[in-house]
């Protein structure tokens, strides 16, 4: 517990501290410090806004987060779309199958994300598998390549997520009582309806946790979009990143980084907030 | 109902497909003939040969290793604490605080935990003139990011076991420390298990805190594949991929045969 309050609260303050100091280079470490000692002996407090002041300023910041949400909530979208599903399937699946179905799901986390990320790039080069696939599909021309589009980096974001969506969502769907939607057909409705009127609303708590899992560190990411996107697939994982090691602008990192918790953590809580409210008000009704 | 499954085993085999097919890719590519990672030059085993003789990787492969054994373990132990502390000591103060730091660190982007962990480092180090940025401070960074999972897999069994067990022991007179170790401890043991497996690989996977936190000569091999990965592939990283893959499979269909043989002779004892 000590650990926890050394190694997560306290560097959490220092990064604050820090995002308010200035940058120094070509020292370690390369800022200056908050409580400067005068002359006279008395300490002064320095807090200086810059990095803030940076951050909305160049709009290289502000398109880098709208990148980063966008990456987010397309993946995401995919991840729904494609993981349903697989989820319903495993769900409906009788045990022992069940339990296969979910180890196929989960094999592919146990390995390196990286080096998945890495597979997916000869599949999405010119003469790329999924490349070729979509080329013929038509949405995209013949020989030309995914690699380095964002369509690259949604398919890499899906792909390396699609478990964490998964799981949650087959959680709530096995749970899901089936004699529902036999009551409902035998009530006249279709198969869709049957779908859209109760399979779906009741795994919305699934839908709901299985966004969450994807939604929240897909906006931080910095691998896929680095190794599959091209130049301009600047999310604000990368744009940390390039600030930190190339630039080595430490205090202007640290600010990249408070403020992508406010943007990201602050939203989530409040949507949590508001949906446990509705479900206590429904139980209550 | 009847004709509804036939759309749906296609869009399941669709998502498995897409699940498997880069992988599958890299473990065909890993025995062609080929200078190129992507185009096939006939059967080989070329690839495997040159991973074993690159001293870089071999290296690398080790030191992530040792860097994954250590910060699952003390990750157990610390997340152990955390659960227990979480499920069964009720209302005390700072839970609320200690759950928060908890969920936190899953919940926070790679990037921000690195930076943060880094800083701290350096501050330390001016204060103290210790650790020097190498496997230590990689290792340290890595038990806390990982002690969180452990916490949450401790956590969700001791809240769904049975706590009579445990006031049973403690009304006949156990101390508490052996009723943690006499009862507590073989109770979780799944737990911890599957606790230390999931530290173990989150540990070996992580790119970002490592490169924030690493020193000269502590390359790990993500970092490793990482800067292979942006000068150009080599078809040795295929090989590789592929001995992971299969030690992984491996361990996964142990793991689930000796669950299997469990379940039935669980249920043998029950008729």
């Amino acid at each position: 517990m000590l650990w926890m309050a050394l190694f997560f609260l306290v560097p959490f303050l220092i990064v604050l501290k820090i995002s308010f100091a200035q940058g120094l280079f070509g020292q370690v470490p390369p800022y200056t410090p908050l409580i400067e000692t005068g002359a006279d002996g008395a300490a002064s407090l320095r807090l200086h806004a810059s990095n803030y002041a940076a951050l909305l300023s160049d709009p290289l910041y502000i398109a880098a987060y709208l990148k980063s949400l966008l990456f987010a909530s397309v993946s995401t979208l995919f991840c729904l779309l494609l993981g349903y599903p697989i989820a319903y399937g495993i769900a409906r699946a009788p045990r022992v199958l069940r339990l296969l179905l979910l180890v196929l799901v989960i094999l592919p986390f146990w390995t390196s994300s990286l080096l998945r990320t890495y597979a997916l790039i000869g599949l999405l080069r010119a003469n790329g598998l999924i490349s070729q696939a979509l080329a013929w599909t038509g949405l995209i021309e013949p020989g030309e390549a995914v690699l380095h589009t964002d369509l690259a980096v949604y398919i890499g974001i899906t792909y390396n997520y699609l478990p964490f969506m998964i799981l949650p969502l087959a959680a709530t769907l096995v749970r899901l009582d089936f004699t529902l939607l036999e009551a409902a057909a035998d009530l006249g409705a279709k198969p869709w309806q049957a779908f859209a009127r109760v399979t779906l609303p009741l795994s919305i708590p699934g839908i709901i946790a299985g966004t969450l899992l994807v939604f929240i560190p897909a906006v931080g990411e910095f691998v896929i979009p680095d190794v599959l996107g091209g130049p301009d697939a600047l999310t604000i994982g990368r744009v940390l990143w390039t600030e930190f090691f190339t630039n080595r602008d430490w205090p202007l990192s640290a600010a990249i980084a408070i403020a992508m918790l406010l943007l990201i953590v602050l939203p989530t809580l409040l949507f949590e907030y508001v949906e446990n409210r509705r479900v206590a008000r429904e139980a209550r009704s | 109902m009847k004709r509804r499954p036939f759309t749906l085993y296609t869009m399941m085999a669709l998502g498995y497909a897409f699940l498997y097919l880069p992988i599958v890719s890299v473990i065909v590519f890993s025995f062609s003939g080929s200078e190129r990672a992507t185009t096939w030059g006939g059967f080989s085993l070329q690839w495997y040969g040159a991973l074993m003789r690159n001293e870089q990787i071999l290296e690398a492969v080790q030191r992530s290793l040792t860097i994954a054994a250590i910060s699952a373990t003390a990750a157990v132990a610390l997340g152990t604490a955390s659960g227990l502390a979480l499920s069964r000591f009720g209302r005390f103060p700072g839970r609320g605080i200690l759950s928060l730091m908890n969920s936190a660190p899953m919940v926070m982007p790679d990037v921000m935990l690195g930076l943060s962990s880094l800083l701290l480092f350096v501050g330390v180090q001016q204060l103290f003139g210790w650790p020097e940025r190498g496997m230590t401070t990689i290792t340290l960074a890595h038990i806390t990011l990982t002690a969180c999972y452990v916490t949450v897999v401790v956590r969700s069994r001791m809240t769904s076991m049975d706590a009579s067990l445990e006031e049973a022991a403690m009304d006949l007179g156990a101390k508490p420390w052996r009723v943690f170790f006499v009862i507590t401890l073989p109770l979780i043991a799944p737990a911890l298990l599957a606790g230390w497996l999931l530290a173990f690989t989150l540990s070996l996977d992580d790119l970002v805190i490592a490169s924030f936190t690493s020193g000269p000569g502590s390359t790990t091999l993500p970092m490793l594949v990482y800067s292979k990965v942006k000068i150009g592939v080599t078809p040795e990283i295929n090989a590789l991929t592929t001995i992971i893959v299969l030690l992984v499979a491996i361990g996964v269909s142990v793991a689930g045969v000796l669950m299997h043989r469990r379940e039935r002779k669980l249920a043998r004892l029950r008729d």
